[in-house]
């Protein structure tokens, strides 16, 4: 019997391949839902499609498992409608920052008040080994046979350009560090994205988790994190590429505190039962 | 120039051409909203180039003693503000039409001058040469000056007094001017004897009030001509009604979060055209799959691709029935006059909610942007309930056991049950499962849900032939019942009936009945190859004798159906 509400007593039938980093993802965000106290059922898990986006089926709470790509506009009528719940929303790169790209961009946009967590091991695993919209310059694979050609997507850069109030990156073996930036990021008021880094065990070669761990570092004591500009500059650094919080700001509004529906009434738009007698009226201005 | 005068008696139809940004609107909605209060029958149609500014476009008012519901090609009287007018209107200007312009501006043999411009700059400038107009050709149709002043002085009362006080001036003098024609022209609609308790409306906002009226609460949509009226629609009332109306990056945004919304609980409205719609494909497949609801709004235009983005077609039935990969239930909805916009716009959340599937509401340019006089909605008292349950523990979405397929929708966050919905195949609790038994099990889950929404189907409407007392059947959907009804009253025949499909699909049972009684049988669609025909014969084995197809951009006129009817039929004979 497991003492966290959001795992399951018995032990769910896993798809991922044994050794993959989703594993460690999985323990600290169980690990990090049970820290922050949430109530099981006001949590919401919702993912697109991809081994990252079966994330949902092993957690014990509600979710919503989409279309490749389309977790976020979901996600953010999601918490539009029911604002007293929690929104985590978790992909891989390819689902997040390919097919879902232009939603991402505009998610960071809205600042809906979502954390969004992101498997990204530079490969597609679930399609067999194609390049991923995060695959470095060069990694040949079955399609990409003379090698990639097209250059990676920074999306700790894109975010910080975008001006998401919280911006993070850790290293899947690392349960402990990942756990406590999912706390951060879901105690976040508005987009939180956590870009976490996973080996493929199955189909990256190149990007092993001995790579990984050659190719990064943690952020120091003395970085700062709340200056936008410097953040930038520290987000275009790669091999190796910074680990941690690289930027952090309270100063905008959700996209729930935006909205007109919840300016003046704070009561969940699913909540609410609107009197005939206005459409009525709204019709007889039409004599 | 020649000296002619004119007179018309009965129903009058009048026509304003401009370039666009010229303010044929003004024109069109003082007039209309006059005639309105005068218990006048009106039905306004426009048709506009896909352009902001320049180009040509008119706008059709046509009054009447009473309610009417059909535009039609004869022009009875022509404003024309722009040279372009009398070329971009020359197939529909007879010798018959009385042309009222500019002669600076219009050069038309017979062109009755009407110094708009020049009055409007003695009034205080030539803004108000709109204004002018409106006075002159309410004059022409003899509504009450009174009226005409205390209304536009209530249109112009937000302006600030030198701004309203000169309309009214400019609506005077206008008027003044359309006097002065008496001894020419004739104008008698006849006495006006509308129901002042009628309502006038265009068709975006017949659905979207029916919309409202199915507890929408959600809008989102991406811009996209002619479905994008609804959206301003709904956003200019979003505080009224507690609305969340969001414009979206794209459609494939907008399906998956109008789907995300209905899943927490919202009932959400997207709108869009058929390009758009094409985009929500896999979105209504998931719709299907995790038997979430979604109602789309499909404002058609003439395709493919772009298509005439500012221009009339129904072409998008094979696109909305078929939509969406894998087998699912989709119910396809289509109003064809401004009471049905209203009474499906409501269904089509009921219907969404009650099949936890997509509900498709078809109309097009010319349903959207006319409006006419009709009686006023019958608003229930009541407020629509929500069909969802509070799940329990061990609350299963996709509890299999139910004769219909449909399993009670909870609400995630309400109560201890969890709620689990995945576009893979699941087990009944939500989650994934390979299992070929769990398979079959859900594939006829689904499907029974298809042969439910066809018991409750709304049936076609019979319009003449009672009694089944008819010899040639008309069929047709959406905005094609107006014209097809004023043809008809035009033919006088009574061996034709016709049979119009609100529920267009899945067809409903029962339609064999219809087809059997009838010695021919014609569909008239304002498309290029007759889909609901295809349909029909697909669906029940009976041959459609032929197709009155309209494919030009315009919807059918009340002349040109009434002429294309009678040379398709066989001659009339005894019942």
């Amino acid at each position: 019997m497991s003492d966290n509400a959001f795992d399951f007593n018995e032990k769910p039938d896993i798809a991922w391949c044994p050794g993959c980093g989703d594993f460690s993802i999985r323990n600290s965000l169980l690990g990090a839902l049970k820290d922050l106290g949430l109530s099981q059922e006001k949590l919401v898990m919702v993912s697109g499609i991809g081994q990252a986006a079966k994330m949902p089926q092993y957690v014990n709470s509600s979710f919503f498992n989409g279309l490749h790509g389309r977790a976020l506009p979901a996600a953010t009528a999601i918490k539009a409608v029911a604002p007293d719940l929690a929104v985590v929303v978790e992909g891989g790169d390819g689902d997040i920052y390919g097919e879902g790209g232009n939603h991402f961009l505009h998610a960071c946009r809205r600042n809906p008040d979502i954390a969004l967590f992101v498997h990204d091991n530079m490969v597609y695993g679930l399609t067999k080994g194609q390049a991923a919209p995060t695959t470095r310059r060069g990694m040949k694979t079955p399609v990409q046979v003379f090698g990639v050609v097209a250059d990676p997507i920074n999306p700790m850069a894109l975010a910080i350009a975008m001006n998401v109030g919280f911006v993070a990156r850790s290293l899947s073996s690392d349960i402990v560090g990942t756990k406590e930036l999912m706390k951060r990021a879901i105690a976040h008021k508005g987009l939180a994205i956590v870009d976490i880094f996973q080996p493929c065990v199955s189909f990256n070669k190149l990007n092993t988790l001995q790579w990984f761990k050659g190719n990064t570092y943690p952020l120091g004591p003395d970085y700062d994190a709340r200056n936008r500009a410097a953040a930038f500059a520290k987000a275009l650094e790669e091999t190796p590429f910074p680990l941690g919080v690289l930027y952090e700001s309270d100063e905008r509004e959700s996209f729930e505190e935006s909205i007109s529906v919840y300016r003046e009434d704070k009561v969940p738009l699913r909540e609410r039962i609107r009197d005939p007698r206005a459409l009525a009226a709204a019709i007889a201005e039409k004599r | 120039m020649k000296e002619t005068s004119y007179a018309f008696s009965g129903d009058l139809s009048i026509v304003l051409s401009g370039e666009a940004g010229q303010g044929i609107q003004t024109i069109e909605s003082m007039l209309t909203s006059f005639a309105k209060k005068s218990s006048y029958g009106v039905f306004a149609t426009k048709e506009y180039m896909s352009r902001v500014r320049g180009g040509c476009n008119s706008t059709e008012i046509l009054l009447s003693r009473n309610r009417v519901g059909s535009r039609v090609d004869r022009i009875d009287v022509l404003v024309a503000l722009t040279p372009g007018a009398i070329p971009h209107l020359r197939r529909r200007i007879t010798d018959r039409t009385l042309v009222l312009g500019e002669k600076e501006t219009v050069v038309f043999d017979g062109l009755v001058d009407m110094p708009f411009s020049s009055i409007a700059r003695d009034v205080g400038g030539s803004i108000f040469s709109n204004t002018v107009a409106v006075g002159a050709i309410c004059a022409l149709v003899k509504l009450d000056s009174d009226l005409c002043e205390a209304s536009t002085r209530a249109i112009f009362a937000s302006k600030g007094d030198e701004i309203r006080d000169k309309n009214v001036l400019a609506l005077d003098k206008g008027y003044e001017l359309g006097l002065s024609l008496a001894s020419k022209v004739s104008i008698d609609i006849g006495r006006p004897e509308a129901d002042p308790e009628d309502i006038m409306l265009t068709g975006a906002e017949a659905v979207s009030f029916g919309a409202l009226a199915g507890g929408c609460n959600y809008v989102c949509a991406y811009p996209m001509s002619p479905g994008t009226t609804v959206l301003t629609t709904m956003a200019e009332h979003s505080k009224k009604f507690d609305l969340l109306v969001e414009q979206v990056e794209d459609e494939i945004g907008v399906a998956n979060m109008a789907i995300g919304a209905w899943y927490a609980g919202a009932r959400a409205l997207v709108t869009t055209s058929g390009g758009g719609f094409a985009l929500m494909s896999e979105a209504m497949s998931l719709s299907g799959m995790i038997e979430t609801p979604f109602v789309a709004h499909i404002a058609q235009r003439p395709g493919p691709a772009t298509g005439l983005p500012t221009r009339t077609e129904q072409g998008d039935l094979d696109l909305a029935i078929h939509s969406g990969h894998g087998d699912f239930l989709k119910i396809v909805l289509a109003p064809g006059d401004l009471s049905e916009g209203y009474e499906l716009g409501k269904a089509a959340f009921d219907l969404a909610d009650r099949f936890q599937s997509p509900v498709l509401l078809l109309t097009d340019q010319y349903y959207v942007d006319s409006y006419y006089t009709t009686a006023a909605f019958n608003v229930d008292p009541k407020p629509l309930a929500p069909r969802v349950v509070t799940g329990g523990p061990g609350y299963r979405r996709y509890a299999l056991g139910s004769p219909d397929g449909i399993s009670p929708r909870a609400l995630p966050g309400i109560s201890e049950g969890l709620v689990c919905v995945d576009s893979d195949e699941h087990d009944e609790g939500g989650h994934i499962t390979e299992d070929p038994e769990v398979r079959k099990a859900m594939v006829e889950k689904r499907l029974a849900k298809i042969d439910a929404a066809k018991r409750a189907a709304i049936p076609p409407r019979l319009y003449g032939g009672e009694g089944g007392g008819y010899s040639h059947l008309l069929l047709g959907w959406g905005s094609v019942k107006g014209p097809v009804l004023a043809a008809l009253a035009v033919l006088g025949r009574k061996d034709i009936a016709f049979l119009h499909f609100p529920w267009v699909y899945p067809l409903p049972a029962g339609v064999s009945a219809y087809l059997e009684r009838a010695r021919s049988i014609f569909a008239i669609e304002g498309n290029a190859t007759g889909q609901l025909a295809a349909l029909v014969e697909a669906e029940t084995g009976h041959r459609i004798d032929g197709r009155i197809l309209k494919y030009d951009g315009f919807q059918f006129s009340t002349e040109e159906l009434a002429e294309r009817i009678k040379a398709a039929l066989p001659k009339g004979g005894a019942v």
